[in-house]
């Protein structure tokens, strides 16, 4: 169950049946678009922004304002990324401070999330497909008694019932269905990083700034934060952000062979990605998946190498620009969505392109001196 | 210790095809499995049970052959097995399938007290990640989601200590049980079936509890009927338009090819090349 279609006829639309399809007055009210801005240790996480540009196209078909959600300690700067929100689209800033919500816990984000809701009753409601996002949306909907649409990849206003058509990818991307929540508010949606686009900053879009308090101290809450460790930078991998992949899959057959990604990456400047059976196999680390279970990407140029291109992995690399695809069988999957495809051997293909990137860009960069 | 995990069967979606025509799932021959996520939830509350003693119950809301998938994990060493089936629990989404494995659990935890609840940290195929908030919601449990390792359990001062991925880095979390955890993927490897507890598994009598036996209270708030999310639409995805082009290396050396290729990637994207020139610069 879950948002996937259960049984094949359930999946068609589900009139009658007892259930209440028709929006109350007292939630006709309920106005606006709002996007939780999430953030931490003096960073906002771009799926914020992405879905910033993506409000603003809602809230220009409904005729509402957008609104950024920021929930944070004193010192955490609220003010700077609410006047950041406002370039990329928003109108408004919702922002509470309090200490018990520096670094996220779900108990104080949920109550303070659940208040702003009740208090202001917007219409929409999207965050991020991430650790926090996910952890808080779901959170959020069943205090509300709402619906939550998960991982969407596109998002629509329903011309006829006015209603968020959120579109999303269930069984592994081999099916999509779009799912809408009629008579509760809000709607709320979301997104993975880099499924939307990243809107362009208008420097000069200001916005006004509503404060709010949560009411909650420290001795109230369960849960404690004792700690972050963050991730050593040496083998920060981010993948979802990188404008060049060259990825690998089990056509590679060995670790050994996997180097001639590597290879190939080091002369493009690029970040390496993989199948999830390589990393199951230990050739890579986790962070390297693309896929379904893996991460979103978006690059201008998407190398596979060695890669069947099943659905799990395909949804997750084919917004890319250009999909490159060096695979032995015709009949790969991946020649269906790749735009430019060699039947070849990947040990022999790699170390050519390599060499053959390396001798353009050396080309172009003495032409230019 | 008492610890429900919940989990669900799902179909393999590897091995899933969409009918061409009528965009449905093929279910024929499609082996019904325990989600994956779930073993991982399951094995840390097996690896908590080697460790202090006491109880895991499984729990599963389904269709009656999900019993297998209770069977299953009976013979990884779970204790007991609840089903919770009933027609009215058809077309649930998340909501309202938080709402009956929350209720469930309260009758689970009414015969012994529950000390922790793991969920898997999402589905195979439903993908939300959101029911096991919704059950930590609904019972009011402190929740720890995409918990990469459990750190300590303090049975005496009856807190608990874990490790949590977020972006960039783990938290460190301390709360006070009973809760709710998800695991993170690859946390662990789930242990094998020994053939006796197999054989335990096969006769074991899964209890099949219906929708008063799970103790709903209210039965608008289960199923279809509980499901504020209506699906409106099902569809394939779209055929791409633009066909592959390939590139021939039967009548060409491998380096004109890849020099071909390379010149007709800069053609069609232009800034791709200029990135790459000033990157070089710099
Ligand atoms: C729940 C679930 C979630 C999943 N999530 C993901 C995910 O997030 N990401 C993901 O990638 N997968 C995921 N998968 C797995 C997915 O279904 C596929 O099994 C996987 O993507 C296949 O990886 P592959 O293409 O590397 O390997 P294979 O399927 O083994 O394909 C290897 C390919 O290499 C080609 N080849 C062989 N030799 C050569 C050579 N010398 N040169 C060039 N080509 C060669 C072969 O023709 C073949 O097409 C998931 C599966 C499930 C069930």
């Amino acid at each position: 169950m879950s948002q996937a279609p259960a049984a094949a006829p359930t999946a068609r639309p589900t009139a009658g049946r007892g259930r209440n399809l028709e929006l109350s007055e007292e939630l006709k009210a309920y106005k606006g678009v709002w996007v939780f801005i999430e953030h931490d240790r003096g960073h906002v996480h771009s799926v914020s922004w992405e879905l910033v540009g993506e409000a603003r196209k809602l809230a220009d078909q409904l005729g509402c304002p957008v609104s950024a959600i920021l929930l944070g300690g004193e010192d955490e700067g609220l003010e700077k990324f609410a006047a950041e929100a406002f370039t990329f689209g928003a109108d408004k800033a919702y922002l509470m401070k309090d200490p018990v919500l520096k670094g996220y816990r779900n108990e104080p984000f949920t109550k303070g999330m659940t208040d702003l809701v009740n208090k202001y009753k917007p219409e929409i409601l999207l965050l991020g497909a991430t650790s926090q996002g996910r952890d808080l949306a779901g959170s959020v909907a069943t205090t509300l008694l709402t619906g939550l649409t998960a991982d969407c990849t596109e998002l629509r206003i329903d011309p006829v019932s006015k209603a968020l058509a959120a579109t999303r990818p269930t069984f592994g991307g081999s099916l999509y269905c779009t799912i809408m929540t009629l008579a509760y508010r809000p709607q709320m949606a979301t997104v993975r990083p880099r499924v939307m686009e990243m809107p362009r900053a208008d420097a000069s879009r200001t916005g006004e700034i509503t404060y709010d308090a949560l009411g909650m101290v420290e001795t109230q809450i369960v849960t404690k934060l004792l700690d972050f460790i963050a991730d050593a930078n040496s083998n920060k991998i981010n993948l979802p952000y990188a404008d060049i992949i060259v990825s690998g899959g089990k056509g590679l057959k060995t670790p050994e062979n996997f180097k001639l990604v590597f290879e190939l990456a080091r002369v493009l400047g690029a970040e390496v990605g993989a199948t999830r059976p390589c990393v199951q196999a230990g050739w890579v680390e986790a962070d390297r998946q693309v896929g379904q279970t893996g991460k979103t990407v978006r690059p201008k140029l998407y190398i596979a190498a060695g890669i069947s291109g099943a659905v799990q992995h395909r949804v997750g690399c084919e917004a890319s620009d250009v999909i490159v695809a060096i695979n032995t069988d015709i009949n790969a999957p991946i020649f269906e969505f790749a735009h430019y495809g060699i039947v070849g051997n990947a040990m022999q293909v790699l170390p050519a392109l390599t060499q053959g990137f390396a001798a353009h860009l050396a080309l172009r960069t003495r032409q230019a001196a | 210790m008492h610890i429900v995990v919940c989990i669900k069967q799902v179909p393999d979606s590897a091995q899933i095809r969409v009918h061409p025509v009528t965009n449905t799932i093929m279910r024929q021959g499609v082996p019904a499995i325990v989600n994956p996520y779930d073993l991982f939830s399951l094995e840390e509350a097996l690896r908590l049970k080697d460790k202090f003693g006491g109880r895991v119950t499984v729990l599963c809301m389904g269709p009656p052959q999900a019993e297998e998938a209770l069977r299953k994990c009976i013979s990884f060493g779970a204790d007991d097995a609840v089903l919770v089936t009933d027609r009215a629990f058809a077309g649930a989404d998340t909501l309202a399938t938080s709402y009956a494995l929350a209720a469930g659990v309260r009758q689970i935890a009414s015969e012994q007290a529950v000390d922790i609840v793991f969920t898997g940290k999402q589905t195979i195929d439903g993908d939300t990640a959101q029911v096991g908030p919704g059950i930590a919601k609904r019972m009011g449990l402190q929740l720890l989601t995409y918990v990469s390792r459990i750190i300590e359990t303090d049975l005496e001062n009856r807190t608990i200590t874990v490790e949590r991925r977020a972006e960039g880095g783990v938290q460190v979390l301390k709360t006070a049980l009973p809760c709710l955890i998800t695991m993170l993927e690859n946390t662990n490897e789930m242990r094998f079936a020994a053939l006796p507890a197999m054989i335990h598994a096969a006769a074991y009598p899964v209890r099949k509890w219906n929708k008063e036996q799970a103790g709903i209270e209210d039965f608008g708030k289960i199923g279809l009927k509980g499901s504020p999310t209506v699906v409106s639409k099902v569809f394939g995805p779209t055929p791409r338009t633009e066909k592959v082009e390939m590139l021939e290396l039967e009548t060409s050396t491998l380096r004109d090819v890849s020099l071909n290729l390379i010149q007709k990637i800069f053609t069609r994207h232009p800034t791709l090349e200029a990135d790459l020139l000033t990157k070089e610069m710099t």
